[in-house]
């Protein structure tokens, strides 16, 4: 379950990162999750890789190589339809599992 | 991403690896742009971006590894790896590949012929639930016609049931003659099979009107073709059987072999005819046991409700009818075997090869793992690294099991290849001349099944037993020692228990097929009762040339005189069915005295034969007291008989049995006037047999084989006679053979049983063989740099070798002891096979034991000559 949960909170992440922002790259979703979770998450780049080609394989996200504005290549990141319900739905899942947590640290 | 690119990215891995190391440089890149910015130097920059990636190779593996196709492709990989790795040690891989091909071919083999013989239904339309109806008691197996119309009509558990007899008889059609084997069948014997004809018609319950009312046959598709060139105009043709006019009514199809899985018919007739002119003996004597029951379970109905309900009616039968029926039983078994006289044996037999096939197989598979094990030790270095940088332990033990398997599947392959072509040659085969026994045994998709599922099997059984080797790889110990580290000498390691496991088998399948081997030469050499050599023999029945029993006694004694003419002819005589021939008849006797005559009254069942005078001199049958039959022994003389010593003692215990007398079912006293030496009537290993033998005058018979003892060579008697013969009757058929050849038919399941263990013994001793050679040849290359050194020092030669081959010879040595035994105890279960089949025969003992300090030597010969050949100069030079 740990696992999973763990995963599945990455997979929120990114996906919320990339309806937020529309277009990124791996790095810029670095960056983008450190800063605005004020410097509290940051997501390592030895999970991260993994897990876009994951979710692209599952038809979430699409991907496509692009020049940035430092004229560099990168692979770019977007949101596909699927991946906006999936958002919806890891969003729900997210707030039921911190209901769920925070009900047992009231009792324990 | 489509399917297909995502399948074409399987087979250009660089590709995709290529985008990903892209995107991971792109984002280095970045990073370090940002580091830099941030006030780093260069280089520090630069580190600090790739640490965030750990270790780039992994990184690469995990993403990949992300791909949906995560298991294919993985598997995929593995398989290319394990392609690599297994080019790149030929000597390993084709060890492998050999000792598995002959491994799982063996098994396939055998598998097949198990199958075909016992397991695989009937070859009929609708083979289920289909069980020949046989006695209780072992062996004994034919039933009377009245039984079976008994059967058939009070049973409430079968839909029906039908009833056939294996028989043989002369066919004329135009001016060819021809010897045939055919089925007398019920008129619902093709309907209850659900078997359509091909040409014409078949025949039914409605064509029985009664004895020899439906003068029908229909002929077999293959004797269509063979004997009558597929006349497509067949139907409505008479041919003459027996010299009595049959029409074909109709041709069977080509895939039906009639309900026996040896003995394929020529054609079928229906049972209410009898061309052997058996008349209504045959259809009113309950005590006539020829006939087998084939009946067909109700659906929904139990073999066990069933042999219930015909036990009932036996029961019922028995008290109708006491004089014939009061031990009547019923026990159902699977069809095919000749009721089940084959059963047993067959399968017991092939229960034996199949275990001992499997063993072949097991020793293989220890054979393979002690050299995997080996192998693994030294890439234990190769290993240890995968693990270091990050594979898990599932990873390298996966990546070896596909090795294991890679190849097992492989080996599987050829071993089926080569397998299906023998087995397809003895599919073709036909063993005996004079029968018509066919051994079916292509393989069909459940052999392949098992074919791959042994391969499989086997893969995963020795690719495992590197396992621990793998969980207890300590990396940071082996990095540090080199490959030479984890191998420890000192004590009893695993792989050498295997060896030791793998020689007892060994020896096991050398011990068996040794006293096969002896089993056989005994039975070749064994007291008979007669002497075979130098005997043509030419067989026939009367009623081929349309006599009857009366009437033969006058042929049989012109064929007498015509062949005791010929020059160089010591002695003929005739006896209606040769011992150790077909099987001969038995019968139940009586003491004098007895008023009831019921089975369970009787003294007890005896082998009886009618000979002609002069048999006896001819056959070499040794008379121990009285006299021989003369032709005065005739039907207006007292009934005579002639007994063998189990009879005599049987009947009369130690009492000379001269002159005594004793009786039959037909309560006429039979006188004894002589008494001959115990012989084999079935089979090489059946116990003793009451046997009788009774004047041809008395007792005649249209079956009728001409015994001819002569100094002349086969080439040269065999024509005379043929001349001779044809002056008489030039309408009979007779078939030629020197007694010893006519005996290959008993003799066949002990030669069978010693070419299968032969065989097996021969795939184990190679197996043994390169299980100690690889052990011995692994210890010393291991050693080679101590040996140096120890010649360096001055070690003498001995010593040396007593280091490198001491472990491989003791477990020679105890493996072969264990087997030994092992063999001994499995030998039990072959006497009942072959003759005579003893492991405390001093002969097996030392030839196991020779066999196997051969096999050590020939194992062990190449590595002591590498050990002592070491030169320590060149070693050193080495490193």
């Amino acid at each position: 379950m740990a696992r999973n949960d763990l995963q599945g909170s990455l997979d929120l992440l990114v996906l919320k990162t990339l309806s937020q922002m529309g277009e990124l790259h791996g790095y810029g979703i670095v960056l983008h999750i450190q800063r605005a979770s004020d410097e509290l998450l940051s997501v390592e780049e030895g999970s991260l890789y993994p897990a876009l080609h994951r979710m692209e394989q599952s038809g979430w996200i699409r991907s496509e190589w692009k020049v940035t504005e430092t004229n560099r290549k990168a692979k770019y990141y977007k949101l596909t339809t699927a991946g906006q319900k999936e958002l919806l739905k890891a969003e729900k899942s997210f707030e039921q599992l911190i209901k769920g947590i925070r009900a047992i640290l009231r009792y324990a | 991403m489509s399917t297909v690119r995502r399948i074409l990215n399987l087979f250009s891995r660089s590709k995709l690896e290529q985008e990903i190391d892209a995107e991971i440089r792109s984002h280095v890149e970045m990073r370090m742009a940002d580091n830099m910015a941030a006030g780093m130097s260069p280089e520090q920059a630069r580190r600090d971006a790739l640490i965030r990636f750990g270790n780039r190779t992994v990184m690469r593996e995990r993403i990949a590894a992300a791909d949906a196709e995560l298991a294919f492709d993985a598997v995929a990989r593995d398989l290319r790896y394990a392609a690599r790795q297994l080019r790149r040690s030929p000597a390993f891989t084709i060890t492998a590949l050999l000792t598995l091909t002959l491994g799982i071919g063996a098994n396939v083999v055998v598998f097949s012929v198990l199958n075909a013989l016992v397991l695989k239904p009937l070859d009929v339309p609708q083979p289920s639930g289909l069980y020949n109806v046989v006695h209780k008691a072992q062996g004994y197996d034919s039933q009377s016609y009245p039984d079976y119309l008994d059967f058939q009509r009070r049973n409430a558990t079968f839909s029906d049931m039908a009833a056939y007899q294996i028989q043989n008889a002369g066919l004329t059609t135009g001016n060819a003659a021809y010897k045939c084997w055919y089925y007398r069948v019920s008129g619902n014997y093709f309907d209850m099979l659900g078997v359509q004809p091909a040409q014409g018609r078949l025949f039914h319950t409605s064509d029985e009107k009664g004895p020899n009312s439906a003068p029908y046959i229909v002929l077999s598709n293959d004797f269509w073709r063979t004997h009558f060139n597929s006349d497509p105009d067949i139907v409505g043709t008479t041919v003459d059987i027996n010299k009595h006019p049959f029409t074909v009514i109709g041709v069977a199809p080509g895939a039906f072999h009639g309900t026996d899985v040896f003995l394929w018919p020529d054609f079928w007739m229906p049972i209410v005819d009898s061309p052997d002119d058996e008349g209504a003996n045959f259809f009113s004597n309950r005590g006539m046991h020829n006939i087998w029951i084939l009946g067909k379970l109700k659906p929904g109905v139990t073999p066990q409700q069933a042999s219930d309900n015909l036990n009932f009616i036996a029961r019922e039968l028995a008290r109708q009818y006491p004089a014939s029926d009061d031990d009547l039983s019923a026990r159902l078994v699977k069809p095919g075997l000749m009721g089940d006289q084959l059963g047993d044996p067959a399968r017991s037999f092939l229960a034996g090869i199949m275990l001992l096939a499997f063993l072949v197989l097991l020793a293989a598979c220890a054979n393979l793992a002690s050299l995997f094990a080996a192998r693994t030790a030294d890439r234990s270095r190769e290993l240890t690294i995968r693990l270091a940088i990050g594979s898990s332990r599932w990873q390298v033990l996966r990546q070896l099991l596909t090795e294991a398997v890679l190849i097992s599947v492989l080996g599987g392959a050829l071993g089926t290849i080569f397998s299906t072509a023998l087995l397809d040659a003895l599919t073709g085969w036909q063993p005996f001349a004079e029968f018509p026994v066919h051994v079916a045994v292509s393989p069909d998709p459940k052999v392949y099944l098992v074919a791959l599922l042994l391969a499989v099997g086997s893969g995963i059984v020795w690719g495992l037993v590197p396992v621990r080797q793998i969980w207890a790889t300590n990396s940071a110990q082996v990095m540090k020692s080199g490959a030479a580290g984890t191998i420890v000498f000192r004590r009893l390691a695993f792989r050498d228990l295997l060896l030791g496991a793998q020689i007892m088998l060994c020896t096991l399948l050398v011990t068996s097929s040794f006293v096969a081997l002896r089993g056989m030469q005994h039975s070749l050499h064994a007291p008979v009762g007669f002497r075979p050599q130098g005997v043509i023999l030419a067989e026939t029945d009367l009623h081929m040339g349309g006599h009857s029993d009366a009437s033969s006694t006058l042929i049989q004694k012109r064929m007498l005189q015509e062949a005791g003419r010929i020059p160089g002819v010591t002695a003929v005589g005739i006896i209606d069915e040769t011992p150790l021939g077909t099987g001969g008849s038995s019968t139940l006797v009586y003491r004098m005295g007895t008023t009831e005559f019921r089975a369970s009254n009787s003294a007890f069942g005896a082998k009886y034969f009618s000979i002609s005078p002069g048999y006896l001199e001819a056959a070499g049958t040794h008379l121990m007291t009285g006299r021989d039959f003369t032709w005065h022994d005739d039907a207006k003389a007292s009934r005579v008989a002639i007994v063998n010593e189990t009879f005599a003692r049987a009947m009369f215990g130690n009492e000379s049995a001269l002159g005594l007398r004793f009786t039959m079912g037909d309560k006429v006293p039979n006188e004894i006037v002589g008494v001959v030496e115990n012989g084999k009537y079935e089979s090489l290993t059946e116990s003793p047999w009451a046997a009788m033998f009774f004047p041809l005058d008395q007792n005649p018979d249209t079956d009728t084989s001409l015994v001819v003892r002569s100094q002349l060579p086969p080439g040269e008697i065999v024509p005379a006679l043929h001349r001779v013969l044809a002056q008489i009757d030039p309408s009979l058929p007779f078939v030629f053979h020197s007694w010893p050849d006519a005996l290959a038919f008993v003799l066949f399941p002990a030669r069978v049983a010693t070419a299968s263990l032969g065989v097996m013994g021969l795939l184990a001793a190679m197996l043994a063989v390169t299980g100690v050679f690889g052990m011995a040849m692994y210890s010393v290359s291991k050693r080679i740099k101590e040996f140096g050194i120890r010649v360096a020092l001055g070690a003498q030669p001995v010593r040396l070798m007593r280091s490198a081959l001491g472990r491989p010879l003791l477990l020679l040595l105890s493996g072969s002891g264990a087997g030994l035994l092992l063999g001994a105890m499995a030998s039990q279960l072959l006497a009942q096979i072959v003759y005579q089949a003893t492991p405390r025969d001093p002969v097996v003992f030392a030839g196991v034991m020779t066999t196997m300090a051969l096999l050590g030597f020939v194992a062990t010969w190449i590595p002591a000559q590498r050990a002592l050949r070491v030169h320590p100069a060149e070693l050193l030079r080495q490193e």
